[in-house]
This record gives structure tokens, sequence and C-alpha cells, in this order.
């Protein structure tokens, strides 16, 4: 009895077990306390982002009703092979942030702090679900800032490492607000001219009425609004340092989740609430989105090659792979939607595991930069294999899952005779050869730094970190062999996003 | 809306660029709060049902419209004539409650930002002595250099 | 038509406050002082209530004047005492960018405005639609006068509930970045800036005078005052909290006033001993039972086998009576959450003033 009403009620609970989890995480004095609370937590809710998976899969979208009030007068959950997709990935990322940060975080930041932390931490994690989940758009205003002021908090977190997190964050605050107070000003005018705020009603309106300048402003705010916080070029500019000098534990959950809920969110309004094929959006997919993509992808591909400090060339590069998906999104096809999607989840599994390595690293090593990791496949193999690993993903070399997207990527864009979009797909992979490259060619061809008595010394790692690092490290090899799970999912989102559209 | 916006991005200044933030939302409130504004109406506080069970008795058992009624008329809804959409509130207009709400929430996630921003810019000021982002940038290059 | 008056007089004063919000956000733009930028955002959200009051929303008139003109400027002087008094005039180049991206966005705004309803229109789809089924569904399903609150803590009682959760992440932002628990006691240095002490339990004031604490202690009159005081305002609280029905008000205006009532306390009788008086680890208690009290209402009608925050499971044999109960409680969480959050980040901040030396004033 009991457990059905969990399960019933798995679309509610997914999002107020880690809120109310964060509150009591935040009460608990000892750091140990705190940490294995969190994890329980953060396990609790993975296991219902399964039971919702299970129940996407078996073919049934699942919808919720808050306060059990009807869909334009209450809140209503939605949830469809699209966000549960971002669902899991983003409760499976917490779980492992959470796994591997304990270390790190011991190291970073002040023991009296951390259950404040933790407890931060699993709010941050609701509140990207929250995103992900609801279908009203106001609710999304409210749980994108629930995750996003959780997340100025947590950057600013790194400042005892280097205060250059203070001004990070506040960066990344200013920036963050701007965008969602664009977003705001974007749904207030969608209600002026539909007068409701569920979004499949508001699409159901707007089909009714068609658009009219209104909604075509409303459509610009909120395009800029999310692309504030996807970091889509050139509003990326909070992103290399937010990304670089926060904890190492937020920079893996960040770097694997926080742009990618918000691209989610940019889908839902591109292709759900604006039906796609209005001659306006088309033309916003044409001449703005696709060649910001592609300028994305070549541009900050170049600038990850000349960074000299790791995180922040791996930040660089998140911006360069999230082009590849807003150009998936923008040739408005099942493929390359589909295509899209893919790469989201892979993205997040190698930039997730790229992070944990180096924050690995930088723990038994302090390394910051890139020639500090100078003979890291002798003094720490494993982390080093693991780094080479998520790298050959990122570059897109086959038997990793990164070839798997960029493979499909090139195919939608063939299909659509965007032959200077593949092109731009081959030379941003050019540059991340190189970029990887590089880190391969220091870690394995150089000398670690030798000792008085000239012995290599092996640096032990601390277990929990590289066993959060393997599972993202095995899911990169494993979602090459088997990747039905995420493009079963793409696909049927896809087609359900754009045949949807256009019936 | 639009000098709070310029403030933000303009100032170099932490804190002038909060108070622009605050300034571009208040406006943005005033937006909202705008539309939902009908002429000659009242605030939205029914006058009507003024004791808790009042509404119980008049409306027997919920015989009244219910919730799942007023779903059925939604395309009715939209076109019918003000006259006849203020019935059942006994011939008197009230404003659209519904952005009052929206913006109340928006007002607390204002301050809360502000809260956390102010709070980012004081400890700014202890690392770096200044809250101008030109020397801010300064200090951070000279660092950078001292550090090479 | 004996109508057409007095609606005459509120276009003249819409019109007015307008003119005085453009007035007062140029001059934010054009000046450095920063004392008086904070001051003249306490003036341009003060006009924005005002103005709030005239369209009809009371409750947004009573938060926007209890947070942005009260709490907003309040943590902004602090911030300010903490930080400098003067910004840096602008760069040219940054001046003429800036106006740029603004103009876009201003365009994009007044293009919309083209095919914008009439101002006031009753049949304009935001009025007519969702809004407007408020109204009737709430004198039906629950039952209370105040169609705000009813939206606010049951219809939208989940973006309520997230509301109430951004405000602990802010609570908790400020207690990790300052520190909450700052247990040395706070230098006697003072600075008398003859501001009058009346005025205290206004919020705007209460920063000001933070500086004064230990000076403060010797006015009996003051302390007779605030003993006085103090009481009232928290009554005046409870009242705001429990009439958020029937009126404007509820758990988030109680919330800020109580709060408010406490650093009076605080800045007549020191810091040292409210700190004694609510400590700071029962204010973090507090911000987080307010989020369990809330999120718990919910599971308990999980529990009840209703959907979270489906306040109906409470009584099912009086589906009103369980909806104002539902809404008691979760006003309830509001109100201890946003005071303890007021009360954190006032300490948060206070506690950095035993740093402030004369360094550059």
């Amino acid at each position: 009895m009991s457990f059905e009403i969990l399960l019933s009620n798995a679309a509610a609970l997914v999002v107020v077990v880690p809120l109310l989890g964060g509150a009591i995480a935040m009460l608990l004095g000892s750091s140990r306390l705190a940490w294995s609370w969190s994890l329980i937590c953060a396990l609790a809710t993975f296991s219902l982002s399964l039971v919702l998976l299970s129940g996407v899969l078996s073919g049934e979208n699942i919808s919720y009703e808050m306060g059990a009030w009807v869909s334009p007068l209450g809140i209503l959950f939605e949830i469809d092979a699209l966000n549960v997709l971002l669902i899991t990935l983003v409760s499976a990322m917490g779980l492992l942030a959470l796994l591997y940060g304990l270390p790190t975080i011991d190291q970073e930041i002040d023991r009296h702090k951390h259950a404040m932390f933790f407890g931060t931490f699993l709010i941050c994690v609701a509140g990207l679900i929250g995103v992900s989940i609801t279908g009203d758009a106001f609710n999304v205003f409210v749980f994108l800032e629930v995750s996003s002021i959780s997340t100025y908090v947590l950057v600013a977190m790194g400042s005892k490492q280097n205060r250059q997190a203070l001004t990070a964050s506040f960066n990344y605050l200013i920036l963050g607000t701007i965008g969602a107070t664009f977003f705001v000003i974007g749904v207030g005018l969608l209600y002026m001219a539909t007068g409701t705020l569920n979004m499949v009603d508001i699409s159901r309106v707007l089909a009714e009425t068609g658009s009219d300048r209104v909604v075509r402003a409303a459509f610009a705010f909120i395009v800029i609004g999310l692309g504030l916080k996807i970091a889509m070029f050139p509003l990326h500019t909070w992103l290399p340092n937010a990304y670089s000098f926060s904890p190492s534990m937020i920079g893996v959950f960040l770097a694997s989740t926080a742009t990618k809920v918000a691209l989610y969110m940019l889908i839902r309004f591109l292709y759900t609430v604006f039906s796609a094929g209005q001659s306006f959006e088309t033309a916003m997919f044409d001449y703005v989105l696709a060649p910001m993509a592609v300028t994305a992808m070549i541009v900050c591909s170049v600038q990850a090659s000349f960074q000299s400090d790791v995180r922040r060339l791996l930040a660089y590069s998140s911006v360069a792979q999230i082009g590849y998906m807003l150009l998936g999104l923008s040739m408005g096809t099942v493929a390359g939607l589909a295509a899209g999607l893919i790469h989201l989840f892979n993205h997040a599994l190698m930039k997730g595991a790229l992070f944990m390595a180096v924050g690995i690293a930088g723990l038994g090593l302090g390394v910051v930069r890139i020639s500090e990791m100078r003979g890291l496949g002798k003094t720490m193999p494993l982390t080093a294999a693991g780094l080479t690993i998520a790298g050959l993903s990122l570059m897109g070399v086959p038997l990793t899952a990164g070839f798997i997207s960029k493979y499909y990527l090139v195919i939608a864009a063939l299909e659509n005779g965007w032959w200077w979009a593949v092109v731009a797909i081959v030379v941003s992979s050019v540059l991340a050869i190189f970029y990887v490259g590089r880190m391969i060619e220091v870690m394995y061809l150089q000398e670690p730094p030798k000792t008085a008595d000239d012995a290599v010394v092996t640096v032990r790692s601390p277990i929990l970190p590289l066993v959060a690092l393997y599972v993202l490290v095995i899911a990169n090899v494993w979602f090459f062999f088997d990747p039905s799970l995420p493009m079963g999912l793409a696909n049927t989102a896809a087609n359900e996003l754009i045949g949807g559209a256009g019936s | 809306m639009m000098t709070g916006l310029y403030v933000v991005i303009s100032t170099g200044n932490l804190v002038k660029k909060l108070v622009g933030i605050g300034l571009f939302q208040t406006s943005v409130f005033q937006l909202y709060i705008s539309l939902s504004k009908v002429r000659g109406a009242q605030p939205p506080i029914i006058e009507k049902p003024a004791k808790y069970g009042d509404a119980v008795k008049s409306a027997g058992e919920k015989s009244a419209e219910t919730v799942t009624d007023l779903l059925a008329k939604i395309p009715e809804v939209t076109a019918l004539d003000p006259a006849s959409v203020y019935d059942p509130l006994m011939g008197v207009a009230y404003s659209n409650p519904l952005p009052h709400v929206l913006i109340l929430t928006a007002i607390v996630v204002g301050v809360a930002t502000l809260a956390v921003g102010l709070a980012l810019v004081v400890r700014i000021r202890e690392a770096y002595g200044t809250i101008e982002e030109d020397a801010i940038d300064d200090a951070e290059y000279k660092a950078e250099v001292n550090a090479s | 038509m004996e109508m057409s008056f007095p609606i005459d007089i509120f276009v003249i004063i819409d019109l007015i406050l307008i003119s005085m919000l453009l007035v007062v956000g140029i001059s934010i733009v054009r000046l450095n002082n920063l004392f008086v930028i904070v001051m003249l955002y306490g003036v341009y959200s003060l006009l924005a209530a005002t103005w709030f009051v005239s369209l009809d929303a009371v409750d947004v008139a009573f938060t926007e004047a209890a947070v942005g003109a009260g709490i907003s400027t309040v943590l902004m002087l602090g911030a300010m005492l903490l930080t400098s008094r003067e910004a840096k005039p602008t760069t040219p180049i940054r001046r003429w960018g800036s106006l740029l991206i603004v103009g876009v966005t201003g365009i994009a705004l007044i293009y919309a405005t083209f095919d914008m309803p009439a101002f006031g229109d009753p049949n304009s789809p935001a009025n007519s639609y969702v809004g407007l089924m408020y109204l009737k569904a709430t004198i039906t399903d629950i039952s209370i006068p105040n169609v705000v609150t009813a939206i606010l803590a049951s219809y939208r009682g989940f973006d309520t509930f997230g509301e109430v959760v951004v405000v602990l992440t802010a609570g908790l932002g400020v207690m990790l970045i300052l520190g909450i628990d700052s247990r040395r006691s706070r230098s006697g240095e003072v600075e008398d800036t003859g501001e009058s002490a009346e005025d205290a339990n206004e919020p705007p004031a209460v920063k000001e005078t933070t500086k004064q604490i230990d000076a403060l202690n010797h006015h009996i009159v003051l302390q007779v005052v605030a003993k006085m005081l103090i009481p009232i305002i928290i009554l005046y609280a409870l009242y705001v909290h429990f009439h958020g029905d029937y009126g404007p008000g509820g758990g988030f205006q109680a919330g800020v006033i109580f709060a408010s009532a406490i650093i009076l306390y605080s800045l007549i009788f020191g810091m040292d001993q409210t700190r004694r008086a609510i400590p700071p680890k029962l204010v973090q208690f507090g911000s987080a039972l307010g989020v369990l009290i809330y999120g718990g209402t919910g599971v308990i009608t999980i529990l009840m086998g209703g959907k979270f925050l489906d306040y109906n499971m409470l009584d099912q044999s009086d589906t009103i009576h369980a909806q104002h109960m539902g809404i008691l409680m979760i006003e309830v969480g509001v109100l201890v959450t946003v005071a303890s959050v007021m009360l954190s980040i006032y300490y948060g901040f206070a506690g950095r003033y035993r740093q402030l030396k004369d360094q550059n004033w």
C-alpha cells in the first residue's frame, strides 16, 4: 500500500525528496553525517527517477497534478521521453558528484560549513529536476532560480582556494539574473497573449489565435534569457570562470547538468510552446541559432586550445560542445533534434568524467595547469587512464559514446544539406584532437617530476572518487556498444516534439 | 525598465550593478501588474463569502460551478462578454489576481538574489579592497603576472 | 456619467507616478554617490508600490513596500557601509555599448506593444481566461475572500513552495558566504550620525543605525519605547499573518515584519544580547523548519492518499475547511522560514561590522 503511494507520487517526490533532504542536511552538524544523509537522499532521488524512467519506457507519459488542481488552474508536471532523460541524468550526476565529492570537499571547504554546503547542493539538484519536470512556464522560473541561486552560492564556495571564485560567482549572478528576468518578461508577454501559463495550454491557444507581435517579442526574450543560462555563444562569458573556480565537485556537477537543463527548456519552448515551423522561428533557426552554434564550435575550441589551466580548457570546450547541441536542434528535423539530444546525454557523461579525473589529479598532486600533469600516466595511472578514455570520447573516437553522437549529428546535417555544418564539425573535432591530445601527451610522454632520490612516486587516490570516475568512464564505453537507451528516448522525444507540432 | 538594464551593463561598480538589477526587476513587475488591471475594478478580494462556512451553505453540495465545470467551458469563457463573465462574482469586477501572485513570488526571488549578491560584494571587497570591476581585473592581472 | 470623473483622476495619478518613476530611474543612472543611489532605489520601490495600489494589486504593493523599499534598501545600505560610498563614473565605451544593447531590448518591447491589449481591458486574454477562473473557483473551492492568497497558497502552492526554498537558499548562501556564527564580540567604535531613532522600527533606517549599537544602549527613552513597540510590532506581524485570508498580507509579509521587530531589538539592546536571546543556531534551525513544515504538509497529504499539497485530503468531509487548514499550515511554514532567513541575513551582515575600520571613509 505505502509502496504504491510512493510509486504513484514519484513525480512529486523526485523534487520534494532532495528539497526536504537539503533542509534537513543543513541542520546536521557533522560533516560525515550530512554527507551520508545527502547520499541517501540522492540515492532515493535517483531511484525515483528510475521509476519515472521505467514508466515512460513502458510507453506512457506521466502527468501529475500538484495539489490535485486541474491543469490551467494548478501546476502540472508532465513527464515524457524528453525530460525523463534529463531527470535521470541530473539525479544520476547528483549521486555521482556526491560520491566523488567527499575527499575534495574536505580539502576545499572549511569543515563547519560542510553540512550547509551539502544542503545547498541537494537543493540545487532539486531545482534542476524541478525545472525539467514541470509543465508550467512560471514554475520553470521559480525552480530555475532555486537552482541558480544555489549554484551562485556553491560556486562562491571555491573562494577558499582562489578568491576569483567570488568574482566568478558574482558575474554569474548578474548575468544569470538578467537571463532569468528576460525569461520572466517573455513568460509575461506570453501570458498577455494567451492568458495561461501551462505550456501545453499556451501552445493550444497560440495554435488557435496565431502569432502576433507580442508572441514574437516573447519568443525573442525567452530565447535570449535561456541563451544566457545555456551559455549560448556569445552569451557564455560567465561560464569558464564559474566552472574553473568552483569547488571541483560542483564543477563536475554543473558541467554535466546545469546548461543541459537550460538547453532542455529551450527545446521545450521552441518545439512545444511555439510550434516549430512558424516562419519567424525557422528564420531564427537558420540565421541566428545555427550560425552561432557553428561559431561557438570553432571559436571556443580554439580558445580551449590556448588555455593552460586544465579546468578552463574543459570549460571552453563545454561552450563549444553546447554549440554541437544547438546545431542539432536548430536543424529543425527529427534526426537533428535527436542527434542533439544524444549529444547532450553523452557530453554530460564525458565532461563529468573529465572534470572528475582532473579533480582527482588535483587532489593527489595539486594539478591546476596542463604542464603540472607531467607523467600522470606513471604517478596516477588509473586517473590518467580514465582521463584518456573520457578525452577520446570528447574527440569522438570510435568505441566511445562521443563517436555515436557526432556520427548522428553529421548524418543529420548531411540530410539537411548543411555541408558547412559538417565542415564545422570536422574542424572543431580536429581542434578537440589537438587540445585533448596535448593533455594525453603531457601525461604519458613526459617524465614525472623527480623527487630527491630520483624515484617515481605513485600517488594513491582515495577510492570513492575513483569509483565515481569509473562509473562514468565505463558509461562512456557502454553507450557506444549499446546506445539504445539514450537513442530510444531521444528518437521518441524528437518524434513527439516535431510530429506533434506538424500535425 | 530599460534604465535598470542600462545601469546593470554600463556600471563597473558592483553595488550599483545590483541596484540596476533591482530597478530592472521592479520594472518587470510593473509590466505584469499593469496587465492585470481591469478598468473600474476592485482589488481581487471578494466581498461576498465573508465568513467561513457561508460558501458551503450557499453553494449547497457545491452545486455551483466547480472547477471542472469551468474547464468544460474553456472555449466559451474567452468568448463570453464581460457582463456574463462577471456574473458569478455578483456583478462586481475584480482585477486579475494571477499576475499578483506571480509577482509576489518574483519579488521574493529578487530579494533572495540581492542578498546573495550583496554578500558576495562584501566578500569581494574584503578580498580585493575594491568593488570596481576594472580595479578587480587589474588586481587579477597583476596576480597572474606575479605568479608566472 | 458620474463614473467618468474618478477614472480620470486615476489616469492622472497613474501618469504622475509613472513620470516620477522615470525621473528617479534616470537619476540613478546619472549619479555616482552610492548612498544617494540606494536611497533613490528605495524611493523607486515606494513609488512602484504606490502605483501597484492604484492598479488594485494591494498584496503586491504591501510586499514591494516591505521588501523593495524595506529589506532591499537596508541590505544595500548595509553592504555599502561595508564597501564604499562612491562609484566610479562609467567609461564612454561601456556607456555606448550598453546603450546599444538596451536600445535593442527596448525596441523589442516597443515592437510588442503594438499588439498588446489596451490598458485595463477586461476582455484581454490575460484577464479573461485563467485569471477569471481563479476568481470564480475560489468562491466554491476555497471560500476565502483574498483570491491572491488562495492562488498563492493552494492553486499554485507548489510555486510558493519553490519560493520558500529560494528564501532558504538565500539564507544558506549568506550564512555560507559571510558566516553567521561569528562569536568575537563587536568593537565599540561608534559614529554618531544623528539618525533619529524613532524611525528605527522602519526597515530603511535599521541598518543605518546599526553602527551605533553600543551608543543606543545608553538611551533609556529609546529602550522604553522599544520595549513597548516590539510586542506591538510582533502582534501586528501576527495580525498580518492570520488576516492574510481576508485582506492583503500573509506569511511572507508577516515574516518580514517579525524579523524587523527582532532587528529593532538588536539595535537598541546590542547584538550580543540578541544573539543570546535568539542564538544563530536557532535561526538556522528555523529557516529549515519552515521549509519542512511546508513540505511536510505536502507529504502528509500524500500519505493520506492524495497528491502533493492536496489539502482536500486533510478533512475529506469538509474540503473547504481542509483547504483552510492547509493554507494555514503552509503559511506558518512561510512565516517561520522568512523570519528566520531575514534574521540570518541580518546576523550575517551585522557580524561583519566589527571589521569596519575607517579604511575608506
